[in-house]
């Protein structure tokens, strides 16, 4: 069976390989996406009634979008961590490090879900007011891009990562750093999420 | 064509672009450093929405603040610093249709409907 090309080893052309370069490129259509709600998040904000805005937002608990801001930016580190110790061919480190990743995203999801309920409990919805249906927006489509990113986080810590660095290390550090430059974007969303939803 | 970066970035990225063992700790220290100012930044950002001033100096401050943090994440965890010509071509063009895409509210300012 033949091998998709330039996987892991650069081409001449680019001097990157396929992989790599592939997901730079997904990550360019993900800046669109969030950016075409970020411009409708302006425009309705620049179209509400004068303290619409600041009354829905005052509704929000910044404590636990503080903490979950924490979350993805200690997830982000260990991240850049077990892609580090696949370099030093600590597969050890690379598990530890990969799994405090994976607790860090299921712990964002468990603040998310007592933020998410916590706001219906007080018949809060996306209907309630304008503000309400951008933040549920912008945030689920977030949530739904954590969820994806943890199934990838979770099948590179399973046995079948086990597998792949016994028999090509080379192509499991290749598959992490392009998981790692996927669950940065997510994290680099919310560091922009979090004072526009949030703080302002 | 070539794009004019500052040495200081070069030698960085050249650093960052090194992938020997001895490379690699200094990535950890790096990634370690980073860390610890995007976590100093986050508490800053909290406490700067607390002070009294417009929306306008509020939304400056707080998108100033994002943005270092962001450049943090791109430079160094998602190593932009020392990433190939292709890549950085890639960005410079999704940059510009995203500051366009931004910009695409303002055209509302010129909608006449509701003023007959």
């Amino acid at each position: 069976m033949s091998s998709i090309p330039y996987i892991v080893e650069e081409r001449p052309d680019t001097g990157l390989n396929n992989s790599k370069l592939g997901v730079w490129i997904f990550l360019a259509s993900e800046v669109m996406l969030f950016g075409g709600l970020f411009s409708a998040y302006v425009f309705l904000r620049l179209a509400a009634p004068e303290g619409d805005f600041d009354y829905w937002g005052a509704k929000l608990n910044v404590p636990m979008a503080t903490f979950n801001t924490m979350l993805l930016i200690t997830s982000s580190v260990t991240m850049v961590m077990s892609w580090a110790s696949l370099k030093l061919k600590q597969f050890d480190k690379y598990k530890m490090y990969l799994g405090i990743t994976i607790l860090c995203a299921l712990g964002f999801l468990f603040v998310k879900y007592f933020e998410y309920t916590g706001k219906f409990h007080h018949g809060i919805y996306p209907s309630s007011s304008t503000f309400m249906g951008i933040y549920f927006t912008l945030t689920g489509l977030h949530v739904l891009h954590i969820i994806g990113g943890l199934v990838v986080l979770i099948y590179l810590w399973t046995r079948q990562a086990d597998k792949m660095w016994e028999e090509n290390p080379d192509l499991l550090a290749n598959r992490i750093e392009v998981t790692g430059l996927y669950w940065h974007f997510v994290d680099l969303v919310w560091i922009f999420l979090f004072p526009i939803l949030y703080l302002l | 064509m070539d794009i004019f970066i500052p040495n200081i970035v070069l030698t960085l990225g050249q650093i960052m672009s090194n992938n020997s063992d001895h490379s690699i700790e200094h990535h950890i220290q790096t990634y370690i450093r980073v860390f610890i100012a995007l976590g100093v930044l986050t508490v800053i950002t909290v406490a700067v929405s607390y002070l009294e001033v417009s929306f306008i100096e509020a939304f400056f401050l707080a998108i100033t603040i994002a943005s270092i943090k962001g450049s943090l994440v791109l430079g160094f965890f998602m190593h932009l610093i020392s990433e190939r010509a292709a890549i950085i071509w890639i960005l410079v063009a999704t940059t510009v249709a995203f500051i366009i895409l931004m910009f695409i509210p303002l055209i509302s300012l010129t909608d006449s409907t509701g003023m007959y």
